[in-house]
């Protein structure tokens, strides 16, 4: 019955996204205020047939009512009750139904918090993301039901995965979900902008902080995919180059580019176009990366046995939403003025330059990611693209980004003398270069140019931001005054991104550092046998049999000595889960914030004997420690209060209902 | 022509050098990190570089993994079910390797058809099948039967 309940549901959601991307976008064109009011409406009935639809799924998994298929093939009656909600999204239908669900929440998050905006400009909005709305719904009725029944009804479900039994993977897809389905947001805008024929600052400060908060979303779910990973897989990696990483890294590099060029248009009324582009480009990136992940056209660690039918459909809504909004674009994009203008040395200048090395990252990470598809399809060969060749890219465009995120924030608007730039910029400079030779000289440590050069980059940032915060505060009384400061208009923009540059400079050492001077280990160790890792002493105790509540596993017992003083007892686990009969490593790690000492056990070999991998990760920690910083500066700079006072104050009276013409720009 | 469009101009030709430098090296690199896919029985026809980083897939065979003294150097033959070479691996070998599972090994091939692996993937779902596995076995089958069929038709 409850099945069924969620199956009408779904199916009056789509009703409900049908009259959401109708009516109100027709009564916005012909000037109809009852089908413009019907925008709001819409958008909540969608939400709450999409939210019933959830629960049910939600309680078919908490029921055990395995005459659900879906149920049946990733729930189990052994579950724990967490594993059973995270199971929902665990496996391809419930996962799009978190998307759509996930979508219809932000719909309505934009009906509720854009109040201030005019309603011909909110209609709009919601209405395209009604379209896409459509497009998902549709997809899971006609090729992806998670209520779909069978018979005969199974005693016991498959089971969940067990790589996904983790609380780390529990959340992830849910954070990359919200960042990928919150780029949905930031192109509803510029669509409803380009059809309106306004792109001007009003519609740059409006997306800017839905486009900031999904953009956080997308850094959190990264950071925990790689955090999981690095827990989970076994074999101590935290990144791989991997299609579907790939497709999740893809639009964050457009969303950080975004994000830059919306500060132009929103300051300067410059970068119009461009940042219309970039929004569309951005959601496509995301839908994109939807469809390598759901279509099983790449081979990756992500890939499961995959439907031909369902990877088509995305192909050709991609198709539709790409070409269409395209279009848009083509006919819109030429009636938009060009807007302020700026001198050669500006930080104007310095943001586009900031915007064209990540899109050309972007250009190259997609590359690299479809290579193998195109070579394929060409009947080139089977290739794959080398992780070295990610690595080797981002060595080069990564140094020549962090040089234009020092000068940014020190840069003035339209026009900077460049001598004056320098004089101040003179002592960090200094600072950095003095470091990063200490580091690269065989002084204190074991010497290495790639750290020498990370930690240059990493003090140059700080450096800079330092100067700018001493720019900014001289004229607020300085330290004393900062408390104030943080809560003025305009400063969360300032403080979040002073924390999110600096997490770069963190993320950056972390990643250098575990790269350069990373011991691994592969050993085989018998029981009280003793062996030694960049200083550290790991013994070997021996492995028991352990049982958990749906595993049984094999726990070793490592003792970690530094000095011969026992600083941790590690115990990596070889887990297999009764149900589906699949081996897992669960690693022993002991965390620091300056190195992890990562234990994995490979396999028994007789006598008590095991083969084992131990690593020395030095710094892996800032590399999510990076990325959380990352993320708070977002949050600081979404939850700048100009976005909520000003909006009001500035909507022009041409803005309102009924006189709603081609005026490209108020910008300048 | 103003100073300021020549300068607008110097900006842009400035700009278009350093991504077309950039491009360039990147594309060199892309060639140079290329790594191709081998079947087995393309590995056994010679078709495959010797001492190149490349990739090859197949099942692996029943009764062929071999463990050496160390514990921790395995041998193992795969198969497209045509053919079949021997790959030898040092470390820690996936969680879901097995016997009759369809696996990718990178690394590079030795004189005589020994192939020395970097890395073996096998992997998360144990239904799943390397797309790269499951053409090479289908196209061994192919082969297989037009084989056997104009084997056939000869006197």
């Amino acid at each position: 019955m409850i099945p069924e309940l969620g199956q009408f549901a779904l199916i009056l959601a789509l009703v409900m996204a049908l009259v959401l991307s109708i009516f109100p976008m027709i009564g916005s064109l012909n000037n109809t205020p009852g089908w413009v009011a019907l925008a709001r409406p819409a958008a909540w009935g969608q939400f709450c047939f999409i939210a019933i639809a959830f629960g049910c799924l939600v309680s078919a998994f908490l029921t055990n009512d395995f005459s659900v298929l879906y149920v049946a093939q990733n729930g189990n009656t052994l579950l724990p009750d967490v594993y059973k909600v995270s199971a929902v999204w665990g496996a391809h239908e419930g996962s799009l139904l978190l998307w759509v669900f996930i979508l219809s929440g932000w719909t309505v998050a934009v009906s509720l918090l854009a109040r201030h905006l005019p309603a011909v400009v909110l209609a709009r909005v919601l209405s395209v993301m009604g379209l896409v709305c459509i497009g998902f719904l549709s997809f899971l009725l006609f090729t992806s039901n998670p209520f779909a029944r069978v018979f005969p009804v199974p005693l016991e479900g498959g089971d969940l995965n067990p790589l996904l039994q983790d609380p780390g993977l529990a959340i992830h897809p849910p954070m990359l979900y919200m960042g990928y389905v919150g780029m949905s947001v930031a192109f509803s805008f510029a669509i409803a902008a380009l059809i309106g024929g306004r792109l001007d600052a009003a519609w740059a400060r409006w997306s800017r902080p839905w486009t900031t908060v999904a953009w956080v979303f997308l850094t959190i779910g990264i950071t925990l995919g790689s955090w999981w990973a690095y827990n989970e897989l076994g074999w101590g990696g935290w990144w791989f180059w991997d299609p579907v990483e790939n497709a999740s890294f893809m639009p964050w590099l457009a969303a950080t580019a975004l994000i830059h060029s919306l500060a132009v248009t929103e300051k300067r009324g410059a970068f119009k176009r461009w940042t219309v582009l970039l929004a569309l480009l951005a959601f496509s990136l995301s839908l994109l990366g939807t469809f390598l992940v759901r279509s099983g056209v790449l081979t990756s660690v992500h890939s499961f046995a995959a439907d031909p039918a369902r990877g088509l459909f995305i192909l050709i809504f991609l198709c539709l939403v790409i070409g269409g909004s395209l279009s848009l674009y083509a006919v819109r994009a030429p009636s938009v003025s060009s807007g302020g203008r700026f001198d050669m040395f500006s930080r104007e200048t310095l943001l586009l330059g900031n915007n064209m090395l990540l899109v050309i990252i972007t250009a190259f990470v997609l590359l690299g990611t479809l290579a193998p598809l195109i070579y394929d399809a060409l009947g080139w060969g089977k290739i794959s693209v080398g992780f070295p060749w990610f690595n080797r890219m981002f060595v080069i465009f990564t140094p020549l980004l962090v040089v234009l995120m020092g000068l940014g924030p020190l840069t003035r608007w339209k026009h900077q003398d460049p001598a004056d730039l320098a004089r101040q910029l003179r002592v960090a400079l200094l600072v950095s270069l003095g470091g990063g030779i200490l580091t690269a000289l065989p002084l204190l440590h074991e010497g290495s140019i790639w750290a020498g050069l990370a930690v240059m980059l990493s003090l140059w940032i700080v450096g800079s931001l330092l100067l700018s915060l001493r720019q900014r505060l001289r004229y607020r009384k300085g330290l004393a005054g900062l408390w104030q400061d943080l809560g003025a208009k305009g400063s969360g923009s300032y403080y979040g991104m002073v924390v999110a540059h600096f997490g770069v400079a963190v993320f950056i050492i972390g990643v250098t550092f575990v790269m350069q001077y990373e011991v691994e280990k592969d050993i085989r160790l018998s029981p009280g046998e003793s062996t030694e890792l960049a200083g550290y002493t790991l013994r070997f105790d021996g492995v028991q049999a352990h049982q958990g509540p749906n595993y049984r596993a094999d726990r070793g017992t490592v003792h970690l000595l530094k000095n011969d003083r026992e600083i941790a007892l590690l115990h990596p686990e070889k887990r297999i889960y009764t149900v589906q009969t699949k081996p897992m490593t669960e690693s022993g790690i002991d965390v620091g914030f300056t190195r992890d000492i990562y234990v994995s056990l490979g396999e028994g070999l007789g006598n008590g004997d095991w083969s084992m991998r131990l690593y020395y990760k030095p710094f892996i920690r800032w590399i999510w420690l990076g990325g959380l910083l990352i993320a708070i500066g977002g949050l600081l700079a979404a939850s700048d209060r100009r976005y909520r006072i000003a909006v009001r104050d500035r909507v022009p009276a041409s803005a309102v209902l009924g006189n709603d013409g081609l005026i490209a720009n108020r910008g300048s | 022509m103003t100073p300021k469009r020549r300068k607008r101009i110097i900006l842009i030709v400035i700009m278009i050098a350093g991504v077309a430098i950039a491009a360039g090296f990147a594309l060199k690199a892309f060639n140079e990190n290329l790594m191709f896919f081998y079947t087995p029985s393309a590995v056994v026809a010679g078709e495959a570089p010797v001492g190149h980083s490349i990739r090859v897939g197949g099942l692996v065979t029943n009764g062929s993994v071999q463990r050496q003294e160390d514990g921790l150097t395995v041998t193992f033959d795969i198969t497209d079910n045509a053919d079949t070479i021997t790959v030898q691996y040092t470390g820690i070998l996936p969680d879901l390797f097995r016997e009759g599972q369809g696996i990718v090994a990178r690394g590079r091939l030795q004189d005589g058809n020994l192939f020395i692996a970097d890395e073996v993937l096998a992997k998360h779902d144990e239904n799943y099948m390397p797309p790269e596995v499951a053409d090479a076995l289908k196209s061994a089958h192919k082969n297989g039967v037009e084989g056997a069929a104009t084997g056939a038709t000869k006197p």
